[in-house]
C-alpha cells in the first residue's frame, strides 16, 4: 500500500507556500525582463536625447570686399577668416597653443558653415558680419554640462582657459541653444558636431526598398503556391522543411553568401544598397512564407469551394477570391518581416555597406551604409559626442521600427476577420 | 452540363502555377547557394591549411605574412578556442535565458489572467524586436562596466570586454524566444491532464512541476535548442562586448572571441581574395552553418514529434 501522508503529505501549509513561491518566480522572471527593458531604453533615451540640440556660437567676421571678392567667393580663404574673427573676440591670446584652443571653440566645419551661409545669403557680403557657428564637440559637451569640470584639468578635454572664454561668450550673449538640423541633414563625418544620420537613413531606406520589391512578390507566391496547388510530394518537403530551416539560419550566413555569390560571382557593386536589399530579402523570405502561409490557412475552405463550384478555375478561385480576404494578413507579416531587415547589422558588415559615408547616396548602385552599420560605426568612435550621437542614432531607429509595428498592428485590428 | 470558362485559356493558369512554383523554388535556390558558396571557398581554403589543424588547432591567429620567410608566416587557423567561446557564451546566455524564459511562459500560461497576459506578452515581444545592434551597444557601454566595478568592489579583475557581458545581455534577448515557444508548448499540454491531477488533491504548482512539465518536456527542450543555435549564431552583441582576443578559457570574467565574431573580423577592412586568412571566414561561415543546422533540425523535428502526439 502506497503511504499517502508520506508521499503526498498534508502538510497544507508548507505545500501552500510552495505554491506561493512558485507563482512569484514567474512574475520576479517577467518583471527581470522587463525591468532590463526599461532600464536599455531609458539609458539610451537619457543618453541619446541631448543631441537634439546644439550649441551655437556667435563670431563677428571680416567679409569685407579685400577678403572675399564678391565674383569669386571660392578664392577666399574662410578658415582665416574664421580665426580672424575668433581673435578679434579674444586680442590678448597670443602663443601658438592658446591660438589652437581658441580655434577649437568653433567645429573645425566652421569654415564650410561661412561659405553656406554666404552662399545662402550673398548680402552677407561687403562689411563685417556676425555668423552663428556650430560650437566644436568638446564646447558643445561642456555647455550642455556633460563634463565633469571637478576633474584635474589634464584629464579633461575642455581647459580651464576655454572655460573662461565661454563664460565671457556667454555673458556677452554670444552663445544659444538651437535645434540640431545638422543630425538630421548630413551625413556622417569625422566631427561629432556635424555628423548626422541622413545618408545611412537613405541607405537604410534603398536597401529597404529592394528588400520590398524581391521578398514581397516571392514570398507570397511561394506561400500561394505551398498552400494552394503543390501536391503533396517530397519536393513540397523538401521545400518546406527548406523554409523552416532557413528561418533559423544566422544572418551572418546571408552576409557570406552576399559576398561570395552577389558580389564575387555576380560582380554586383560593392556596399550598394542593392546587394544589401537582395542579402535582407534572402533573410525576410522565411519570414514572410510562414505568416502568408498562416493568412491563407485562416480562410475557410468555402470560399474556395464555392468558387470552384460556380465554375472558377483553380487559379481564379485562389486569386479572385482567397488572396483578397488573406492579403492584409499578408501584409502585416511582411511589414514586421521588413522591420527585421531595418535593423539587421551583420549581413550587412560583410557585404561592405560599413563604409564612411558623407554624401547622400541617390541610387541603389551607389555606395551607402544604413542605420544599424551607423550605429555601430559611431558606437565605435572615441569621442565622447559620439556616444551621444549613438544612443541618438538608436532612438531613430527604434521610433522607425515602433512605427513599422504599429502599422502592423493597426492593420491586423481593422482588416481581422474571424470565420 | 459542364460548366467552364471556355473563354480563359489553359496555359495562362498553368504558367501562373509555374511561376508560384518557382517562387517557392527560390526557397531551395538559397539554400543550395549558401551550402554551394562555403564548400566551394572552404575546399579552397583547406587546400591551405589542412583539415585537422583548422577543427583541432589550438591557436587562432590569422595573419598574412608581409614576407615569406618570416615566422609564423601561414598564421594559425585552430578553431578550437573560437568553438570554445562561441560556447562559453552561449552557455551564459542560456544560464540566464532558460529560467528567466521558462518561468516567464509558465506564469503567462498557467496563471496569468487574460488581461495581464494581453498586456505582458507583446511587452516581451518587444525585447525580441529591438535590433542587436542596439544590445551590443548597451552590453558595451553600460553592462561590461557596471560588471567590471562590481568586480573591482569584490578585488576581481575583470576586462573591460568580458564574456561574462555579452552572456547576459543576449539571454535578455534569447527570453522572449524561449518564452513564447514554451508558452505554446505548455499550452498544447492537454486541460484533462492538468483536471486530473488537480482532482486528485495536487495543487496547482505541484501539477505543474509534475505533470505539465514533465508532458511538455520533449516540446521545450525543442525550443531551448532553438533558443542555442541562436546563441551561437548571434553576431552584433558578441562583436561589440565580447572582444577579440582568442583565449582558450572557461572563466567568464576573460575577454573571448566566438566564430561570429572572427568571420566580420576576418572580411571587414582590407582583404585580398583567396589568401587563407580571407578563406578561413567561410570555413568558420560552413561551421557555424552546420552547427546551426544541426540543431535546428533537431529542435525542428523534437517540436514537430510532440505536437503530433497531442494533435
Amino acid at each position: 500500500m502506497i503511504d499517502f501522508t508520506k508521499r503526498a503529505g498534508f502538510n497544507l501549509v508548507g505545500r501552500h507556500r510552495a505554491e506561493h513561491r512558485f507563482q512569484w518566480s514567474g512574475r520576479f522572471a517577467i518583471m527581470t525582463s522587463l525591468a532590463f527593458l526599461a532600464f536599455m531604453v531609458g539609458s539610451i533615451l537619457i543618453e541619446g536625447s541631448g543631441v537634439v540640440r546644439q550649441w551655437q556660437i556667435a563670431v563677428t567676421v571680416d567679409l569685407g570686399p579685400e577678403v572675399v571678392d564678391p565674383d569669386d567667393i571660392d578664392a577666399a580663404s574662410f578658415g582665416r577668416i574664421l580665426k580672424t574673427g575668433l581673435m578679434g573676440h579674444f586680442p590678448d591670446v597670443q602663443t601658438r597653443r592658446e591660438k589652437k584652443k581658441l580655434f577649437n571653440l568653433v567645429s573645425p566645419e566652421g569654415s564650410f558653415e561661412i561659405r553656406e551661409q554666404i552662399a545662402a545669403d550673398p548680402s552677407l557680403l561687403g562689411g563685417r558680419q556676425t555668423l552663428w557657428l556650430t560650437a566644436s564637440d568638446d564646447l558643445d559637451l561642456y555647455l550642455r554640462g556633460k563634463v565633469d569640470i571637478n576633474l584635474p584639468e589634464k584629464q579633461r578635454r575642455i581647459s580651464n582657459v576655454e572655460i573662461e572664454w565661454i563664460k565671457d561668450l556667454k555673458q556677452a550673449g554670444q552663445t544659444r541653444l538651437v535645434f540640431n538640423r545638422n543630425f538630421f541633414t548630413n551625413g556622417d563625418s569625422r566631427e561629432p558636431e556635424i555628423a548626422g544620420i541622413l545618408s545611412a537613413l537613405v541607405g537604410s531606406l534603398f536597401s529597404l526598398a529592394v528588400c520590398f520589391v524581391l521578398s514581397f512578390p516571392i514570398g507570397i507566391g511561394a506561400a500561394v503556391y505551398l498552400e494552394e496547388f503543390a501536391g503533396s510530394n517530397w519536393l513540397t518537403d523538401l521545400v518546406e522543411v527548406n523554409i523552416n530551416n532557413l528561418a533559423a539560419v544566422p544572418s551572418i550566413v546571408f552576409g557570406l553568401l552576399g559576398l561570395s555569390v552577389l558580389l564575387g560571382y555576380m560582380g554586383l557593386p560593392r556596399s550598394s544598397p542593392l546587394v544589401g536589399g537582395m542579402v535582407l530579402a534572402l533573410m525576410t523570405l522565411p519570414t514572410i512564407i510562414i505568416a502568408a502561409r498562416a493568412s491563407l490557412k485562416s480562410v475557410p475552405p468555402s470560399f474556395k469551394e464555392a468558387a470552384l463550384a460556380l465554375g472558377a478555375t483553380p487559379v481564379q478561385a485562389v486569386f479572385h477570391h482567397i488572396l483578397p480576404v488573406a492579403l492584409p494578413g499578408m501584409l502585416t507579416g511582411t511589414i514586421v518581416g521588413m522591420a527585421q531587415a531595418l535593423g539587421e547589422t551583420a549581413p550587412l558588415l560583410m557585404i561592405g555597406m560599413v563604409a564612411f559615408i558623407v554624401d547622400v547616396p541617390q541610387s541603389v548602385l551607389e555606395p551607402a551604409t544604413a542605420l544599424p552599420v551607423q550605429i555601430f560605426l559611431w558606437a565605435d568612435a572615441p569621442e565622447r559626442a559620439f556616444t551621444e550621437k549613438t544612443a541618438a542614432a538608436i532612438l531613430v531607429l527604434l521610433v522607425f521600427l515602433v512605427a513599422m509595428n504599429l502599422i502592423a498592428i493597426l492593420l491586423r485590428r481593422k482588416f481581422e476577420q474571424r470565420f | 452540363m459542364v460548366l467552364t470558362n471556355t473563354n480563359r485559356p489553359k496555359w495562362r493558369d498553368r504558367l501562373i502555377i509555374m511561376s508560384l512554383a518557382s517562387a517557392a523554388g527560390v526557397a531551395i535556390l538559397v539554400t543550395g547557394g549558401i551550402v554551394l558558396s562555403l564548400v566551394f571557398e572552404t575546399l579552397q581554403f583547406f587546400k591551405k591549411v589542412p583539415v585537422m589543424d583548422f577543427l583541432f588547432g589550438l591557436e587562432w591567429s590569422p595573419q598574412t605574412a608581409i614576407r615569406a620567410d618570416q615566422v609564423g608566416a601561414g598564421g594559425s587557423f585552430g578553431a578550437i578556442p573560437l568553438i570554445n567561446g562561441t560556447l562559453l557564451i552561449s552557455a551564459i546566455a542560456m544560464a540566464i535565458a532558460t529560467p528567466l524564459g521558462l518561468a516567464s511562459a509558465i506564469y503567462l500560461s498557467e496563471y496569468a489572467s487574460k488581461r495581464t497576459r494581453d498586456l505582458t506578452k507583446p511587452a516581451l515581444e518587444i525585447l525580441a524586436g529591438i535590433p542587436t545592434v542596439v544590445y551590443g551597444f548597451f552590453a558595451a557601454l553600460t553592462v561590461a562596466p557596471f560588471i567590471r566595478m562590481t568586480g573591482g568592489q569584490f578585488g576581481l579583475e575583470i576586462a573591460s570586454e568580458s564574456a561574462l557581458a555579452a552572456g547576459i545581455v543576449m539571454g535578455i534577448m534569447i527570453v522572449p524566444l524561449i518564452s513564447s515557444l514554451s508558452d505554446d508548448v505548455i499550452n498544447a499540454v492537454p486541460q484533462s491532464l492538468r483536471d486530473a491531477s488537480l482532482g486528485l488533491g495536487a495543487t496547482q504548482s505541484e501539477t505543474i512541476r509534475r505533470v505539465v512539465l514533465p508532458a511538455a518536456l520533449p516540446g521545450i527542450a525543442g525550443s531551448l535548442l532553438l533558443a542555442t543555435s541562436r546563441a551561437i549564431g548571434e553576431t552584433m552583441i558578441v562583436l561589440m562586448a565580447a572582444g577579440m582576443a582568442a583565449r582558450l578559457t572557461v572563466n567568464p570574467l576573460e575577454a573571448v572571441t566566438t566564430i561570429t565574431v572572427q568571420i566580420v573580423a576576418l572580411l571587414t577592412g582590407d582583404q585580398e581574395f583567396d589568401s587563407a586568412k580571407t578563406l578561413s571566414a567561410f570555413a568558420l561561415g560552413l561551421l557555424l552553418f552546420v552547427i546551426t543546422l544541426c540543431l535546428n533540425v533537431v529542435a525542428l523535428g523534437v517540436v514537430k514529434k510532440y505536437r503530433e502526439q497531442y494533435d
